[in-house]
């Protein structure tokens, strides 16, 4: 879900070649697991479906020489994403990331995204802290698990919104 | 010990020394303290310990150049004699060394200082007699000679000696002593044994507190220091390394500290060399440490120091963790407090059966002195228990006698090291009155005022017509009555009496007369009636009105007198010598110069006796105004410490302050309680104080067998002192206490 | 609940030096709500904390109180609403460490002129509401950091204040410890309606929060008030 938005919000600043998009991607979010060429292909082709790209084609041949730009629908749809919290759960480090970066990319307020993650992973954690002091020892263990684990999550969101600046140097060419 | 422990040892102590200065601006600012604290003490120390060598010094030149005069041997007149006589004077207060002298030969003996002798109606003067008679015009008048030249340094007790030699032909074997040398040659007559007590104990008193002080300058900035040494304890280092560690630390501070004090010392020798007067002028060359003595302060300091250090580390090397958690306080053990003071009052006890009059033994005045000390360094280690012991049992009352109680509670140990100072010199200040006044009784007796006193009395040496001397007396600016009184001797059945013939207006400086009129004659201590042989030839016949009174106060002890009015002398007396009596122009401030002037310009060697000026109680009151201003130089430099030691407080406790001030607290509740936290334990300082100090007092009166009276001046003023000092350290504390508790240090963590 | 914020922060400014601590940071607190200031070090949180209590004045904007304007207050009198109407918990050193912990939590009565027999009753009371009854005759120096802290919410509610200010009230305890105190401190307040202004960069202790105000740069990004 997440690498179709990622690869729609590369765009965003400017039409890619496929080859290029899946460099692009490796380079910013890949880090150990990088696209194959055909998961950036399928991606594309769903994304020219729902109308969301267009394909601006060059002189040549072959499906190399084909070049994606992102349409208005699609800058909407990536907005809507970066904005929108995600549900809190554990192990949201990837798409947290790719939502920071993109934000960065595309000149949106990174801060914001941060702010409405950490506003909606305190909303769970209150409920699971009412839930925690009003249960049993049961209840408690078990909440406190959730709990650890949100606030490890809002603890690396504290980090990266505190290298933000660093952050945006380095993905920002 | 091998080297390599000597390398681990030389290590800790080195460690000690750079933690004392690691602490940045905190840091440095303690070791200044420190290095201030005990520099004052030892610039005391070592002022002391030139005082002896300095006394020598200029105490030699005095006897060099006192005339040698031998009662016993009849110097014939010679090439080699010389003719002097005794011209000292006064001018307001002080006495000024003077010497007429007549040659009768060649080789005369000439007083040190001195190149050539001054020819009659000629003069040499003393630079500061030169300086004082150039600012007194008045002074100027009173030899009918010229100046001629300035006595060296080594015929002059100090720079500020004033001093002349006065040319003169007019002395004879009646009027002027015959010497063939300079140079006082008897032995010591011995000193009054209560001067040398008075001597030892007033020592004591300004000695003990300054050790008190230095001991306590050393802990300044202590409990930060018994934190950091605490925190190393617990990383492992052990007891002996501690201790070692905090002896460098210490060791830095008393070295410094050493060395203002000898700075100090050097300023303060300077200042005596400039301003220094009367006994107490010295030239610089006098003023050389008895070596002895700057080799005891040089090591005894350090070693003070340092022992003072290891006593007060006890805790953090017993229980680290307390001292880093301030969870626990250690109660204070009262049997060993108690060895000092009952091993004084032992050494005392014996001396109140009297000091008897077997002077210069010495073993009863080191007895005494040591006595006293050991009584107040007892007292300096009973007042931490007391304070601990009495804050204790203290409870209740408002917010802010809670918070000063709780913090003595907590740790009184701070603030009672600075006021044991106070308590011990106030104890040796009362004690020291208390014996001064002791021996005032004894010299002179009570209520000592009369009539007499406006009256001044000239005694001449010189046998001039009466009619010169009136006559001089009366033209005397300021001079308002001249009385003459002649004396003369008359014996009745065995008893020698002294006969004083002259008007009402001069009897009544000897007795008190019921009424007087010419024709009246009075007996004091002898018969009032019959016949008296007059010395010389001739009987008097008492008149039916003569009437027996009393002499004066100061005259009770003089034994019997004739006081004869001229009518009823009769002309039966012989002329004898005659004195003067006059009394003075009070609205005339020169009049007492004019009169003294009068008196010189006719006989230099007559003296003019002031009665306002008793020699005696005069060496008694500089010496207790002397100790007051002791005392009070010492109680401003314990204030002073006081002042740090809060100002240390505050600052290690500006975090619980700027909290206290967030939920609210009135600045007047904290700084009623850093008034509670000083007055608490220097008002128990006191009572021990004077407790003590009354009970020395009586001991040493007992000792000089004067009647035992408590010396309520005293202890008002030492009280009132103490006072204001607890007044002036909270008011000096205030600054620091507002600069603190402004909210914003919240944030400084 | 009233319609009226009790505490309003508007627009503040403070310097210290050339750091912006305050840069037009606004803020409002609800009678009963329990607010979490959250942000990073730096951020000026902890500074907003003590414009609100009157501990320090902002150099512009102004902070009102129950419709009373702090920031034209004597001190004396911020003082004394200090005494009255706030409580303030903090990370470190609050206690005073000469006074026993039922003294420590009689204080802000007898500030106000309660008489000591009555505060201790009254402390003692608190202190056994927040578990700590039986330290009541010892020191902070003696007692656990848990408990010392426990002692400090006793002290900061013992006056009934409207509102507590807690500055990382946590911040020196581990989370068994820290759980323990914030469970107790804000049942506590929900008890007697105070408000709580909650200082604190842990989302675990900013969960017992009604709802969170992040500051940042000097600046507050403050969530809306759910009624």
């Amino acid at each position: 879900m997440s690498v179709s938005f990622a690869l729609l919000g590369l765009l965003e600043n400017g039409p890619r070649h496929g080859y290029d998009l899946k460099r692009t991607y490796d380079d910013t979010f890949g880090r150990d697991r990088s696209l194959h060429y055909g998961q950036v292909y399928s991606t594309m082709a769903r994304l020219l479906k729902n109308g969301l790209v267009e394909v601006e084609s060059e002189p040549g041949d072959g499906p190399d020489r084909k070049r994606y730009a992102i349409t208005h629908a699609g800058i909407t749809d990536v907005a809507e994403w970066i904005g929108r919290p995600e549900k809190p759960e554990p192990y949201l480090q990837s798409t947290l990331y790719t939502k920071v970066v993109l934000a960065l990319l595309t000149g949106r307020d990174a801060n914001e995204v941060l702010d409405a993650q950490r506003a909606e992973h305190l909303r769970l954690m209150r409920e699971l802290t009412r839930r925690k002091n009003d249960g049993d020892l049961a209840d408690e263990l078990i909440c406190d698990h959730a709990l650890f684990h949100l606030e490890a999550d809002l603890r690396w969101l504290e980090l990266t919104a505190a290298r933000l600046d660093r952050l945006a140097a380095r993905v920002r060419p | 010990m091998t080297g390599r422990s000597l390398r681990r040892w030389i290590f800790e102590l080195g460690l000690g020394a750079r933690m004392s200065v690691a602490g940045g601006r905190a840091g440095w600012a303690r070791l200044a303290l420190i290095a201030a604290g005990t520099g004052v003490g030892v610039a005391l120390l070592l002022c002391l310990a030139i005082l002896p060598s300095a006394l020598e010094a200029s105490g030699a030149r005095e006897t060099a150049r006192t005339e040698a005069i031998d009662s016993e041997r009849e110097i014939a007149r010679g090439d080699g004699t010389m003719l002097i006589g005794i011209a000292t004077t006064t001018f307001g207060d002080d006495s000024i060394h003077g010497r007429m002298l007549q040659p009768e030969g060649s080789r005369p003996p000439v007083p040190p200082g001195v190149a050539t002798l001054p020819k009659p109606g000629e003069m040499l003067v003393s630079p500061a007699l030169q300086r004082l008679i150039e600012r007194n015009p008045v002074l100027a008048q009173r030899w009918d000679a010229r100046i001629v030249g300035t006595i060296g340094d080594e015929g002059l007790t100090g720079p500020a000696d004033l001093a002349f030699y006065l040319g003169t032909d007019t002395l004879d074997e009646e009027t002027g002593f015959r010497i063939d040398a300079f140079g006082h040659r008897s032995e010591d007559a011995g000193v009054d044994p209560f001067m040398v007590l008075l001597t030892a104990v007033g020592m004591v008193v300004l000695l003990t507190p300054v050790v008190v002080f230095m001991a306590s300058a050393v802990r300044f900035g202590g409990e930060a220091r018994d934190r950091r040494l605490a925190a190393l304890r617990l990383v492992g280092s052990d007891a002996a390394m501690t201790r070692r560690i905090a002896a460098g630390e210490t060791l830095a501070g008393a070295v410094l500290g050493l060395l203002v004090g000898a700075v100090l010392a050097v300023g303060a020798v300077l200042l005596a060399h400039r301003y220094g007067t009367g006994a107490l002028s010295f030239f610089l060359a006098d003023m050389r440490p008895v070596p002895v003595l700057v080799a005891l302060i040089a090591v005894g300091v350090p070693a003070v120091a340092i022992l003072v250090t290891l006593s007060a580390m006890r805790r953090v090397v017993v229980e680290p963790l307390g001292v880093v958690r301030l969870s626990h306080t250690v109660r204070r053990r009262l049997w060993w407090r108690l060895i000092m003071p009952v091993g004084g009052i032992l050494l005392l006890w014996p001396l109140t059966g009297g000091l008897g009059d077997s002077p210069g033994s010495g073993t009863i005045e080191f007895q005494a002195a040591t006595g006293v000390a050991l009584l107040l360094i007892g007292l300096a280690l009973l007042l931490p228990w007391l304070v601990d012991a009495v804050v204790h049992r203290l409870g209740g009352g408002g917010v802010a006698w809670e918070l000063a109680v709780r913090r003595l509670q907590l740790d009184s140990g701070t603030a009672v090291r600075a006021v044991s100072g106070i308590a011990v010199s106030v104890a040796g200040v009362i004690a020291i009155q208390g014996l001064v006044s002791g021996i005032e009784t004894q010299i002179s007796s009570p209520g000592a005022s009369s009539s007499a006193q406006s009256w001044h009395q000239i005694l001449p040496k010189t046998e001039l017509p009466v009619t010169t001397w009136t006559g001089a007396l009366r033209e005397t600016p300021g001079i308002q009555n001249v009385e003459t009184v002649r004396l003369a001797r008359a014996t009745r059945e065995g008893v020698e009496t002294i006969v004083r013939i002259g008007g009402c207006k001069a009897l009544v400086t000897y007795a008190v007369l019921p009424a007087c009129t010419d024709g009246d004659a009075f007996t004091v201590n002898v018969a009032s009636t019959g016949v008296f042989d007059i010395a010389g030839g001739g009987q008097w016949t008492a008149p039916a009105s003569t009437r027996d009174v009393t002499a004066i106060d100061q005259l009770v002890d003089y034994g019997p007198m004739l006081l004869i009015t001229p009518a009823a002398a009769a002309d039966k007396f012989p002329p004898g010598e005659t004195r003067y009596t006059v009394t003075l122009d009070r609205s005339r401030p020169d009049a007492l110069e004019q009169l003294r002037n009068a008196a010189a310009r006719l006989d230099p060697q007559a003296l003019v006796i002031d009665p306002d000026n008793t020699a005696v109680a005069d060496v008694l009151r500089t010496m207790r105004q002397s100790l007051l201003i002791g005392t009070i130089a010492m109680l401003a430099l314990i204030g002073a410490s006081l002042v740090i030691n809060m100002a240390e407080q505050m600052r290690e406790r500006r975090r619980v302050m700027a909290v206290l001030v967030a939920f609210g607290t009135r600045r007047r509740t904290l700084s009623g309680s850093v008034l509670l936290q000083a007055a608490v334990p220097v008002l128990l300082g006191m009572t021990l104080a004077i407790g003590f100090g009354s009970g020395l007092a009586a001991l040493l009166m007992a000792a000089v067998e004067a009647p035992i009276t408590v010396d309520w001046f005293g202890i008002g003023t030492t009280s009132g002192m103490a006072a204001l000092v607890v007044l002036g350290t909270t008011a000096a504390a205030l600054p620091t206490l507002l600069r603190l508790t402004r909210p914003g240090n919240l944030r400084s963590e | 609940m009233t319609d009226q914020p009790l505490l309003v922060a508007d627009s503040l400014r403070l310097n210290f030096g050339e750091t912006k601590a305050l840069d037009d940071a606004s803020l409002h607190i609800w009678p009963g709500e329990i607010v979490a200031l959250m942000g990073p070090s730096g951020s000026g949180k902890s500074t907003l904390l003590h414009c609100l209590a009157g501990i320090l004045q902002p150099e512009s904007g102004r902070v009102s109180y129950d419709g009373r304007d702090l920031t034209a207050m004597s001190d004396s009198e911020r003082s004394a609403l200090r005494r009255g109407e706030f409580g303030f918990v903090f990370q470190f050193g609050q206690l005073v460490p000469e006074l026993t912990c039922v003294e420590n939590v009689a204080l802000p009565l007898r500030l106000s002129g309660a008489g000591r027999r009555e505060a201790h009753r009254t402390a003692t009371d608190w202190l056994e509401r927040l578990e700590v009854g039986d330290v009541g005759a010892k020191r902070p120096g003696q007692v656990s950091g848990g408990q010392g802290q426990r002692v400090a919410v006793a002290r900061a509610l013992v006056s009934r204040p409207r509102v507590v200010f807690a500055d990382e009230p946590t911040g020196a305890l581990d989370s068994l410890n820290g759980e323990l105190v914030m469970k107790l401190f804000i049942a506590a307040a929900r008890d007697t309606g105070a408000a709580v202004v909650l200082v604190t960069h842990e989302a675990r202790v900013a969960a017992y929060s009604d709802r969170e105000a992040v500051v940042r740069d000097g600046r507050v990004r403050e969530q809306e008030y759910a009624r």
